[in-house]
This record gives C-alpha cells, sequence and structure tokens, in this order.
C-alpha cells in the first residue's frame, strides 16, 4: 500500500470517519495557485484553529466555532488572509479579488478556503510570492504551495525565513517558449520531406549554366552561389509572407488546396530541369512556389492555439527555425553538387534522374493529395 | 467526551460533501472545537497576557510568563502549534545574542522540544557560561546529551547538578545516565530510594521518578510486575504525559496486552506517536481498522515531510517497518532517525529494522553503541544477538 499526498482527500474521509478526534500537528496552510497568461486564480485553505488565534472568530466564546460565525467574519477573514499574501510580477503587484469561502477538512480539523483571483499587468513568466501569513504569531506556522502553470504542477514551502520567494513557470518564460518555436521550425523542415525536395529540385541546376539551350557546368563557385542565393532569398521572402498572413488570420487556404498544390510545386520545379520553362530565372519560381509553401507551414503554428500575446515570438521563431533548417541543407547540397559537377556526367547521372525521380514523388503526392489516396506509404 | 461525541456525529452528518470543499448551509453547524476559550479561566489568563503582550512586545517578563505557558501545554497536550506560538512571542529576542537568561532559557526549550539540538544546546551553553548554577539549564542539558547519547557529557552536568539543585534532582539525573551505562540495576535501587523519601509536596517530582523507575525495572527483564506497578503510579498522577502513555503502551504491545493499549490510548490518538500504538495494538488484534489507521498515519506523516520538518521519525520508522512491512525504507528512516537521537527506543527500532530488511551492517553504528555504553537492556541484547546470527 502507497499513499502519496495526491490521495489525502479520500485517506481523510476514512480517518474521519474512524478516528476519533483530529490530529495535533503543526500549523500548515495550503495554498494552490493556477496560473494562466496574467490571471491567477487560486484557493487558499487555513486552519479555522489558526484564524480563531489570530481573529478570535469564536464570538460568542464556547469554544464552538459554527458556519454562521465564519460566515459573518468572512470579510474580515479575507482582509487578514490576504493583506498577508502579495502576488508579483517582477517588481509590481497583482491584485487580488476574493471570491467565495468554502470549507474542508484536513487532519487536523476544519479549513476555511478561500477562493481568489488575481489579474496580473503582463503574462507571468516568473511568480514572486511574498507570504507573511501567522508568521508573527506561530514561528512553526508553514505555507505549502502547489502552483500549476502550463500543465507542470511545482511545489514550495513558506516559513519564517523563506518568506519571499520567486517561482519560474518553466516553459512559459518568454526565452525557453521562443527556443522552443525555432526548434518546432526546424522540426518542421526536417520531417516535411516536401519542402526540402522542393529546394532540392531547384538547387540541382545551381552549379550549370544553360546557354544556347545546353547546360555547362560553371567554372568558379561564385556564380554557383549567386544562383543559389537568388533561389533561397526568394523562397524565404515568399513563405515568410505567407506564414505570416495565414498565421495571423489575415489570409486562410483550405489545407487540401494547399497541400496539393506543395505537390504540384515540386513537379513543376523538377520538370523544369529537363525541361526547362524559367530557364535561369528559378527563383521567380522559387518566390511562386514558396508562396504556398508559406500557408503549409503555417498548419504547425496555428494547430497549438496560441494566444495573441504569443503570436510575434511564434511567428519570428519558427520561421527562424525554418530557415536554420533550410540552410544546413543547403549547406550540404550545394558543396556536394558542385563537386560532382564534372567528377561524373553530370546531366546524364545527376540532373536528369534526380528530377525525373523528384517529380515522379511529386506526383504521387499530388495524388495521394488531390484524389486522397494512398499511394505511398 | 461529550464533546468528542458531538464532533464525531457533526462529522459524520456532514460525511457527503467530505471529498471536496463545500459550502455549509447551515449556520448552526459546528465546524471546530477551539484550544483557547475565553470562558476557560485558564485560557482567559492567557488571553489576557496575549492583549498585554500585544501592546508591549518587548516586555521580557510578559513575554517570558506566555512563552512558559505555551511550552506547557505544548507538553501536557502535545500540540506542537503551541511551540510555535512559544517561539513567535520570543521572537523580538530570537536573534539577540544575549537575551534575558529566562528568555534564553525558554528560547532553548522549544528549541529542544522541536529536536533542534544545535540551537538548544548554544543557549545552554551561554546560560551557564554566565550562570554556572542554573539548575534548569544544566538539566536541560543533561537532558539533551543524554537524548544524544553523549553519556560522559550528560553525566558531568548531572554531577555538576549537585551544587545547583535538590540532592533528589540531582541523583536521579545521575542514575538516568547510568542505567544506559550499563547499570540499570543499580540505578532502579538508587531512584527507588529517593522515591521513598519524597514527600507529599513533592508531588510533580513523584511521576517523574515512577516513570524512571518503570523503564529501569523494565529493561533488567524479569521485572514486568514491578515494572507495571510504576508506569500505572506514574500515569495515575499524570493520565495525559504522551510521553509516559507511549513508553507504557510499548510495554503492553511487547507483552501482547493489544486489548489493554486500545483502552489506554482510546481517546488519545490526535497525538501521532500515541496513534501509532493505538494502530499497532489493532494489528495485533487483527482489527479490520488497521489498515484505515495505517492510512492515516501515512497521512499525518507524509504532511510533516511536506512542511519540511520531520519530528517524529523515529515513529515513522516504527509505522514503516510495522505496519507497511516496508523494511528498506524503514531501516533508512531508523538511521536518519539515529543521527539526532540515540536512546534506547532509537537502537531498537533500528536494529529491528535491520533484522527486518537481513542488512545487520546497517545497524552497526547501534550496536558499537552498545558495546561502548554497555547498556542494560534485555531487549536491546536479544535483538543483537539474533542479528549477530545474520551472516554478513
Amino acid at each position: 500500500m502507497k499513499i502519496t499526498l495526491r490521495d489525502l482527500p479520500c485517506a481523510l474521509l476514512l480517518l474521519v470517519l474512524t478516528a476519533p478526534a483530529f490530529a495535533h500537528k503543526s500549523s500548515d496552510s495550503y495554498l494552490r495557485i493556477d496560473v494562466e497568461q496574467a490571471h491567477i486564480s487560486g484557493a487558499w485553505d487555513i486552519a479555522l484553529r489558526d484564524l480563531d488565534f489570530a481573529l478570535a472568530l469564536d464570538a460568542d466564546g464556547d469554544s464552538a466555532l459554527t458556519w454562521g460565525e465564519i460566515r459573518d467574519a468572512r470579510a474580515r477573514i479575507f482582509d487578514y488572509a490576504l493583506s498577508h499574501l502579495r502576488l508579483l510580477t517582477g517588481a509590481v503587484s497583482c491584485p487580488i479579488n476574493s471570491n467565495d469561502v468554502l470549507i474542508d477538512q484536513h487532519s487536523d480539523g476544519a479549513y476555511a478556503v478561500l477562493r481568489f483571483n488575481a489579474q496580473c499587468a503582463v503574462a507571468v513568466d516568473t511568480l514572486g510570492i511574498d507570504y507573511q501569513l501567522l508568521f508573527e504569531l506561530d514561528a512553526q506556522h508553514r505555507g505549502l504551495l502547489r502552483l500549476t502553470a502550463n500543465g507542470t504542477t511545482q511545489s514550495a514551502v513558506f516559513g519564517p525565513d523563506t518568506r519571499v520567494q520567486k517561482l519560474s513557470l518553466g516553459t512559459a518564460t518568454a526565452w525557453s517558449g521562443f527556443r522552443g518555436y525555432v526548434q518546432l521550425g526546424m522540426q518542421h523542415i526536417a520531417a516535411g520531406f516536401d519542402h526540402l525536395l522542393f529546394l532540392f529540385a531547384l538547387l540541382l541546376p545551381a552549379v550549370l549554366r544553360r546557354i544556347d539551350n545546353t547546360w555547362h557546368s560553371v567554372d568558379r563557385l561564385s556564380p554557383a552561389l549567386i544562383a543559389v542565393t537568388k533561389v533561397v532569398t526568394a523562397f524565404t521572402l515568399a513563405h515568410s509572407i505567407t506564414l505570416a498572413l495565414a498565421v495571423l488570420g489575415v489570409v486562410q487556404l483550405p489545407s487540401a488546396l494547399v497541400e496539393a498544390a506543395i505537390a504540384a510545386s515540386i513537379i513543376v520545379a523538377a520538370l523544369n530541369n529537363v525541361w526547362p520553362m524559367f530557364s535561369e530565372k528559378r527563383w521567380t519560381l522559387a518566390f511562386a512556389f514558396g508562396l504556398m509553401h508559406g500557408f503549409g507551414f503555417s498548419g504547425a503554428l496555428t494547430d497549438l492555439g496560441l494566444a495573441r500575446e504569443q503570436l510575434a515570438s511564434a511567428l519570428l521563431g519558427f520561421n527562424l527555425g525554418v530557415e536554420i533548417a533550410q540552410l544546413a541543407f543547403v549547406a550540404l547540397v550545394v558543396p556536394t553538387v558542385f563537386v560532382l559537377r564534372r567528377r561524373v556526367p553530370y546531366v546524364r547521372t545527376v540532373l536528369a534522374p534526380g528530377s525525373a525521380l523528384i517529380a515522379l514523388l511529386g506526383t504521387m503526392w499530388l495524388l495521394e493529395r488531390a484524389l486522397d489516396i494512398s499511394v505511398l506509404r | 467526551m461529550k464533546i468528542a461525541f458531538h464532533l464525531f456525529a457533526t462529522l459524520l452528518w456532514l460525511e457527503p460533501a467530505f471529498a471536496e470543499p463545500f459550502l455549509p448551509t447551515d449556520d448552526t453547524l459546528v465546524l471546530e472545537r477551539t484550544s483557547i476559550t475565553r470562558r476557560n479561566p485558564d485560557d482567559a489568563r492567557l488571553i489576557a497576557m496575549r492583549t498585554r503582550l500585544s501592546q508591549l512586545p518587548t516586555d521580557a517578563t510578559t513575554a517570558a510568563a506566555l512563552a512558559h505557558l505555551y511550552l506547557q501545554r505544548a507538553r501536557t497536550q502535545s500540540d506542537p502549534r503551541y511551540l510555535g506560538y512559544a517561539q513567535a512571542v520570543l521572537a523580538p529576542w530570537s536573534t539577540a545574542e544575549q537575551p534575558p537568561t529566562e528568555i534564553q532559557l525558554l528560547r532553548a526549550t522549544a528549541a529542544q522540544s522541536l529536536h533542534d539540538f544545535d540551537t538548544a544546546l548554544r543557549d545552554l551553553d551561554m546560560i551557564l557560561q554566565r550562570q554556572p548554577h542554573h539548575a534548569q539549564a544544566r538539566l536541560t542539558r543533561a537532558t539533551i546529551y543524554q537524548a544524544r547519547g553523549e553519556l560522559p557529557a550528560a553525566r558531568a552536568d548531572c554531577e555538576q547538578l549537585a551544587e545547583a539543585a535538590r540532592a533528589t534532582i540531582a541523583q536521579t539525573c545521575i542514575a538516568t545516565v547510568d542505567a544506559l551505562s550499563g547499570h540499570a540495576g543499580r540505578s532502579y535501587a538508587r531512584v527507588a530510594a529517593l522515591r521513598a523519601q519524597l514527600m507529599d509536596h513533592d508531588g510533580a517530582l513523584a511521576p517523574w521518578l515512577d516513570g524512571l523507575l518503570a523503564e529501569f525495572a523494565e529493561r533488567t527483564g524479569n521485572h514486568d510486575a514491578i515494572a507495571e506497578i510504576h508506569y500505572r503510579a506514574a500515569l495515575a498522577a499524570t493520565p495525559d504525559d504522551a510521553y509516559l502513555l507511549a513508553a507504557f503502551a510499548d510495554f503492553l504491545l511487547d507483552h501482547a496486552r493489544a486489548n489493554e493499549v486500545t483502552e489506554l490510548l482510546r481517546d488519545k490518538t490526535r497525538a501521532d506517536g500515541l496513534l501509532l500504538r493505538f494502530a499497532l495494538a489493532k494489528q495485533q488484534l487483527r482489527a479490520p481498522e488497521t489498515t484505515l489507521l495505517v492510512a492515516t498515519l501515512t497521512v499525518r506523516f507524509a504532511e510533516a515531510r511536506a512542511r519540511g520538518t520531520a519530528l517524529h521519525v523515529r515513529e515513522e520508522a516504527m509505522l514503516t517497518l510495522k505496519l507497511r512491512n516496508d523494511a528498506p525504507r524503514a531501516l533508512a528512516l531508523a538511521q536518519e532517525n539515529w543521527q539526532a537521537q540515540r536512546e534506547p527506543a532509537d537502537a531498537r527500532i533500528l536494529l529491528e529494522a535491520a533484522l527486518a530488511a537481513h542488512q545487520p551492517q546497517g545497524a552497526a553504528d547501534a550496536l558499537h553503541w552498545m558495546e561502548r555504553t554497555r547498556i542494560e537492556d534485555s531487549a536491546l541484547r536479544a535483538l543483537a544477538a539474533r542479528l549477530n546470527e545474520i551472516p554478513a
């Protein structure tokens, strides 16, 4: 048999029904705080015995604390408790508003459950808690905190020597949140094979130059790099624009259409290598279809259901992640094809068959997405 | 008892709402009994003192009187909330290097009660440097040394007491230390003689001596009937003394007299240590409510851990070993406890846990301690013998 604090209510139920009296223990209060952005809701269990010691609640002095006596003293209880608790973001207090008073049982007797709300000026990254309850009357009093934010719960104990504590809300800090979005962007590129394939198709001919309808390999790296830069910049610019528009809700396209268009973009880019239509102007192709890819990226972010305050940081971080992953891919591909361009009969063994393969893959994706059938598994 | 019944009835009535916080609908519903009420004359005096002190928080005389009252209640009711109250009253002097002696002594007593022995010793050392003949400080320090198993230091303080306090107190103090050092029989004889000489007006001393005589008789083995007579005499004078109740309950449990334990402790289970003995008795009787009592105890000790103070580690180890059957965890707790307290009961739980966990080396410290002190204690000797049979 293993019993944890979480089983408390159940075990207490048993206790109260079987044990003849409550436990003698040192004074504890139980403070539960839930943080959501700038909003805080809380419930604070304080022993009636402690409140009586501080406020003399037993109005008729008969040693029995009745619900009537507690209810009549509701305002005094809240004033007393809330004047001994401050919640802060940075140095700014979050004003606390009292809610209702309920009653609960703990192992040493009945507790008042004070429910409250607080509103901070900004979304909470780090919550400062200044806890002063009862220490002036009971040096052994402790405040046991359970703080929940972003799906994680942490605990802390407040004592006379640890009255003020700052609790970082984990994933919610601005920097770690931003890092998370960067990571998400990188993952999205690495896992979403179609974006890379489109880029790959556009990069394959970057080490060649088309003169009089035939391919010639470039002599030096610089013309290849210029071509790559044009393509990558155009692609980045285009998908950044539509990504922002989609995430901000300005333009929205049905995802089926976007997915099909992305598949089509791969086919066009690949076929362009075999039957050049855009020739040396592949950046226009990158730009035009990049707009579609931007809509494709947006799904990953809109799925998160982001709050307005997070949008800017999310967009910036995600886009940065996409660009990092994309540049890493470019850094891998471009040197490779530059070396290969004269080692092998490049057009015959790399460009033509590679492009054909990419076009084939694109076609299968297109069919799959347009007809909603499964060609590739 | 009537109050307890009323409370119990009230709680039964509330039962459906227990799982969650609830909003009572009846204004006359009694939710709690206050521990201090102005209709009680003793409490009224206490409340008046509080009021006076709130107007003059740095008045040492009032603060000392109130802290003294709180500490007394903490002991007689074994309610640790009063320890915190006492410390709060003494707070204006909490960091003072040289507070008034009376205040410093109370500060040390509060720390001792919370098992913060280092803090208590620091204050007592300072008092005794200034006033070597301060009897109470001397006796309290001897008690702490004894609890920590520092017997030569304890005995030295007891000897010093002879100059500061009545001979009875000094000699009893010495006998107590000697009883831990292989002379339980001799100590019994000496304290029995002192007990016989007590005058009627020594009412406060009698139960102390009776309790010690019971322990000495129990430790020497074969004198159980005599031990029981002394336990009953001590309890007749101080029926609510939690320390005595626990010791007598352990005695009865050792002799498989669980029925008498449940009778003895029936309405005294607010203290964790006594609820533990109550549960052990229920277990001996194979009573179905044992499971519920164990759950309750587990919650109580978990709460103490959650707040960061572990006051009753010895009892926590007993619960873990005897009622939850988790020998390895119990051994770890008993070892933790041994670092803070080194009395026979602390040695006993450590030996028992090591035996159950089949880890004789886990109790090595206690075995060395037994050798060094040559303590005379039949229960400990028997356990040590069984431990030595386990191949290391």
